[in-house]
């Protein structure tokens, strides 16, 4: 039963997500919190190891969260389902290609569905933010605690890496950088 | 080179490209595009740029559109089961890998607060990706008309009345289909 539901959920999901990856998180953060998959705090954690391994986005997610609900087989069973829309969708249209990129239905459909991919990613980030900085919820006890300090310094400074048009850092190496940076915080504030 | 061959040669080709590519799909197209149509001649640069274009207004990861396009163009669908096989399994066995790791030792202090570092570092790379999507955008209002209904609807609208993703990706689609034809008709006059 598991199985089937990790198929169908990630086999709609990969149906229903234009422009890469990314696109797919906020409908994935929707996906797997509704079922009791994963945690919010998880799924951020997830995030940062599907950026810190190679390979798609969308197959990491499936990969991991069908490993987290039932081992191999969910993991089997997810990946394949977020596959299967992809390759059963282009082998239709390469067949038809010409007609594909010709098409106006096709251009207008695509002139909505670039911008809704940039929203969705857009809230994705603003829920990922609030996980990682008020995990607890809005409120001013937040500025008593040490771990929201923590956490935005740690943020800070890799957005500089990351932005930075002079020091050029591959992502993985900052991921390890803000590892080390909590670790390293985590023993000094003893948090 | 028999069929068989071939669809070898794919399955390699494309598990390297998925072994070795770090930041998803948009960072893989360089070197599909270096292994398909320098190293190997599959197909022309063109070619490989309709594909791009292609696996990017189809649904699913881009990796494994462009990855099942190339593989069917070279050899059928046997080339496609090949090529798609060989870029999603590499990440499918690290990420296995990862998983049983990481539930073996959760539990440790140190691992937790590495995340406590990496979740904060992640969201600064999820938004460097949302600005360099946002900058490569058409600027124009049907764009930021989506951008912000998409943000208000999930984020705002969302919190009081659960509203799934999948309505907000096809009211766009509507949205754009409808003032891509309007502008198009006037256009026409």
């Amino acid at each position: 039963m598991i199985l089937w539901q990790l198929f169908y959920t990630f086999f709609t999901i990969g149906a229903f997500t234009f422009g890469g990856g990314l696109a797919m998180l906020r409908i994935a953060q929707e996906q797997v919190l509704v079922h009791g998959w994963l945690e919010a705090s998880q799924i951020v954690d997830f995030v940062a190891l599907s950026e810190s391994t190679p390979g798609p986005f969308a197959i990491n997610m499936a990969t991991y969260v069908g490993a987290s609900q039932d081992g191999f087989l969910g993991a089997l069973c997810a990946t394949l389902g977020v596959v299967l829309p992809s390759f059963i969708v282009i082998l239709i249209v390469a067949h038809f290609y010409k007609q594909f990129q010709n098409s106006h239905t096709v251009k207008g459909i695509m002139t909505g569905l670039k911008p809704t991919a940039i929203g969705l990613i857009a809230s994705a980030v603003i829920s990922m933010a609030i996980t990682v900085f008020v995990p607890a919820g809005l409120s001013l006890s937040i500025l008593k605690s040490t771990e929201f300090y923590v956490s935005l310094a740690i943020f800070a400074i890799c957005a500089f890496l990351i932005f930075s048009k002079k020091i050029k850092i591959p992502p993985v190496l900052i991921i390890c950088i803000s590892a080390g940076l909590g670790i390293a915080a985590g023993y000094a504030f003893g948090l | 080179m028999t069929k068989f061959q071939k669809a070898l040669k794919l399955f390699l080709v494309f598990f390297k490209i998925g072994a070795f590519t770090f930041g998803g799909g948009y960072a893989m197209i360089p070197l599909i595009q270096h292994e398909v149509t320098v190293k190997n001649k599959w197909i022309t640069d063109d070619d490989i740029l309709e594909i791009v274009a292609i696996s990017e207004s189809t649904p699913g990861p881009i990796a494994v559109n462009s990855a099942t396009f190339v593989g069917y163009r070279v050899c059928g669908v046997w080339g496609s089961i090949a090529a798609t096989l060989g870029v999603v399994l590499p990440s499918f066995l690290i990420m296995l890998c990862v998983f049983f790791l990481l539930d073996k030792f959760q539990e440790k202090k140190p691992v937790q607060y590495a995340f406590m570092g990496i979740r904060a570092c992640v969201l600064a790379l999820v938004l460097k990706a949302l600005i360099s999507m946002y900058k490569k955008c058409q600027k124009n209002w049907v764009s930021y008309t989506i951008i912000a209904f998409s943000v208000i609807t999930s984020v705002v609208i969302a919190r009081f009345v659960p509203i799934n993703t999948f309505y907000i990706i096809i009211a766009s689609a509507v949205f754009g289909l409808v003032t891509y034809s309007i502008a198009r008709r006037r256009a026409n006059k």
